[in-house]
């Protein structure tokens, strides 16, 4: 059945499909490389990060004719094969057959964009060495045509000595081409004599000869694309339209997705509910209902917020706006040592981390990219602020200050919202003056030509990140919740779950009162903090558990009773503590995915904790000094 | 006019050398900016940096601070 049965045999069969044979993907970045992967394989696929890098690849598996499949590798997009970046060398390896997780490819598929021919084929040369049979996509035929270019193919297939096929990803033009090539016999090409690969300007100049003669007359500039660029990075129109994405981005986040969490959180509790209605009372019951039910909750309630930021990111990227929004955030962002494309990943931690750290994927430049994600957790996320409501109701009274609108508390709240904004900022800047210093890759931006984005490309797009969220994500998540679930109801006592005081978590918040009695909290507070792991708005009901009153960020029996265990100087410091520490596991698990190792979650974790400790420790200490 | 970041938007000029380490300068004469290329200033940030610059085809927006390290060839 397989073409090539023997080199599929020979190829490293480490991922278990060892008879499916390999055929890599490869292109230069906007080539629409993986709008055609998403053509060809559709939703069989899976995406990985390669271990210790922050570079990932999918897999699809094509059906093809005749019963056969081919298992699709698409590889970050590169210009070239110098492996100068991590991209590049993981694209090479993985192309060389030296990458174990990847199975060695027997064919190449490469894409360019037939709109810019002249430049893209400069990356032909490299990958056509490597004398793996390829197919040569010139992408973006429609493109071509409708600007009024044109291209012989068989004229530049026989240039380069491989086939040559003119398709459109978007519309489909052309893609049973490409499955005809995969379905066949892989032929080797032909070998040609190649130009000298270093050199980057004979190798344009040999390009754009190529090109020359195969007929090749490149399309006219995109001319609405200049005209609206001269709106959207106009010195007034352009921030205010930049300010409106910023708002629907924003608006979508809170308004749009948290009503949706909280329906699926309400089809949790019912379901949960309806499960220990019919299940028999003990133990495994209430892990059912309480533990396993609660965690599926607490993957569930990321979802909608996710959808929502990745759909606006899918039609801002598809688009060409966040390209365009990229530069204009960049003078801003650079200020602190980051780039433009860093703005909207920061902007929606302020709504969750969790799908934050999985935006920062749009950002190719690895330093830049770690630092959005170890800065991230930093913004001030919905799940702070049933926190921060509870104390500064317990603690403030609200007097008016400018108006009635916005009185000390609000003050308060403001106050918070600045203190996890500078953190961040000098957590940026620090982080660039040492781990991530060595990167002196400067922001080079390609601003593509505006599109019109495909319902298609976006619902792939929507379904393969949730899909990614839920698989990889998902299940540390759920893991740690059922396991934090554990540690709040072990040991049972006369077949009865433990009061929390009694319980594991109880007995770690007892422990852990001589370290964090400095700070002004006692072991309440203490267990709040343990069981806060699982998010941080947990902690309100936790407290309410252990005072015996209904918990709830406006609970007037809760204010009254953290009155009698917190200080003023405690209470400040309850507040620095959750502005500064990690006190989330998702995002501690979603950074691990996205790092591709524990070295950065680790070493964020314990940099958040310490300041955590240290400035929660300086508020006890100054503001009960200003108090007495 | 001696360097990319004095190009005034809407002019043209042609590339000279690249005042950048190999990497960086193998990085940007991928994206075109090829000694001898002919560049085009298009647009600037709403702030004024970085620059947008149609070279080879495509649009590139370039922080000031590397595009002053391009120099231009001098207008005959």
């Amino acid at each position: 059945m397989s073409a090539c049965h023997e080199c599929a045999l020979a190829a490293p069969a480490s991922n278990g499909r060892g008879r499916v044979p390999a055929v890599a993907v490869v292109g230069p970045p906007n080539s629409g490389k993986s709008t055609l992967f998403n053509r060809l394989t559709g939703l069989r696929q899976k995406v990985a990060n390669f271990p210790g890098v922050t570079v990932e690849h999918r897999v699809g598996r094509a059906r093809l004719t005749g019963n056969r499949a081919v298992d699709l590798v698409d590889l970050p997009g590169t210009y070239s094969l110098e492996p100068r970046s991590d991209d590049e060398r993981i694209t090479r390896d993985v192309l060389l057959g030296r990458r174990p997780e990847v199975q060695r490819p027997e064919a190449i598929i490469l894409v360019l964009d037939a709109t810019n021919l002249g430049r893209q084929l400069m990356l032909a040369p490299a990958v056509l060495a490597l004398g793996l049979p390829t197919l040569v996509v010139l992408n973006m035929a429609d493109d071509l045509r409708r600007r009024g270019g044109r291209l012989d193919p068989g004229a530049l297939a026989q240039q380069l000595g491989a086939t040559v096929t003119l398709t459109s990803a978007t519309t489909g033009e052309g893609v049973e081409t490409v499955q005809r090539f995969l379905a066949g016999r892989f032929a080797v090409p032909s070998r040609l004599e190649l130009p000298v690969l270093q050199n980057i300007p004979a190798c344009r100049l040999w390009a754009g000869r190529v090109a020359d003669q195969s007929d090749y007359r490149p399309p006219l500039p995109a001319a609405w694309t200049h005209r609206l660029d001269s709106i959207v990075l106009h010195p007034v129109a352009g921030p205010l339209i930049f300010l409106g994405v910023v708002l629907a981005v924003f608006q979508g986040m809170f308004g749009a997705a948290a009503p949706l969490s909280d329906l699926i959180e309400t089809l949790v509790r019912t379901a949960s509910r309806w499960t220990g209605a019919i299940a028999p009372a003990g133990f495994a019951r209430d892990l059912l209902v309480q533990g396993a039910w609660a965690g599926v909750g607490s993957v569930l309630v990321f979802l909608p917020q996710i959808m929502v930021l990745f759909l606006f990111i899918g039609v801002l990227e598809d688009s060409g706006y966040l390209a365009r929004a990229a530069l204009i955030a960049d003078r801003t962002m650079a200020r602190v040592g980051l780039q433009g494309k860093s703005f909207i990943p920061l902007l929606s931690a302020y709504a969750c981390a969790v799908p934050a750290v999985m935006a920062t994927r749009t950002i190719e430049n690895r330093r830049d990219r770690l630092a959005t994600i170890l800065i991230a957790p930093f913004m001030t996320c919905a799940a702070r602020l049933p926190v921060y409501t509870l104390i500064i109701a317990a603690f403030l009274p609200n007097r008016p200050l400018l108006g009635p609108l916005f009185g000390t508390r609000a003050a308060a709240l403001l106050g918070l919202y600045v203190l996890g904004f500078v953190a961040a900022i000098g957590t940026a800047r620090l982080l660039r003056s040492t781990i991530l210093k060595s990167d002196r890759a400067p922001f080079v931006l390609e601003l593509p030509p505006y599109r019109w984005p495909t319902f298609r490309s976006l619902g792939l797009r929507l379904v393969d990140r949730g899909k990614a969220f839920l698989t990889r994500a998902g299940t540390i998540i759920l893991g740690v919740s059922v396991g934090l679930w554990f540690l709040c109801h072990l040991p049972r006592l006369d077949g009865h779950a433990p009061a929390i005081t009694q319980s594991v978590a109880g007995t770690m918040g007892r422990a852990i009162e001589p370290a964090i009695r400095p700070l002004g909290f006692d072991w309440k507070i203490g267990i709040g903090i343990v069981t806060s792991l699982a998010a941080r708005e947990v902690i309100v009901g936790t407290l309410g558990t252990i005072h015996g009153v209904e918990g709830g960020q406006s609970s007037l029996g809760l204010q009254r009773a953290l009155r009698q265990d917190l200080t003023a100087g405690g209470a400040v410091a309850l507040l620095v503590f959750f502005a500064f520490a990690m006190q989330c596991l998702s995002t501690i698990a979603v950074v691990r995915r996205e790092t591709g190792g524990w070295k950065y979650p680790v070493l964020q974790f314990s940099y958040m904790l310490t300041l955590a400790y240290v400035g929660a420790l300086l508020a006890n200490v100054l503001v009960s000094r200003l108090v007495s | 006019m001696h360097t990319l970041d004095d190009l005034p938007d809407g002019h043209e000029g042609v590339l000279g050398e690249l005042h950048v380490a190999d990497d960086i300068g193998a990085r940007l004469m991928e994206m075109g900016f090829v000694p001898g290329a002919r560049v085009v200033a298009t647009h600037c940030a709403p702030s004024g940096d970085p620059r947008v610059f149609q070279v080879d085809g495509s649009a590139i927006a370039l922080r000031r601070e590397t595009a002053r390290r391009l120099s231009l060839r001098p207008t005959p």
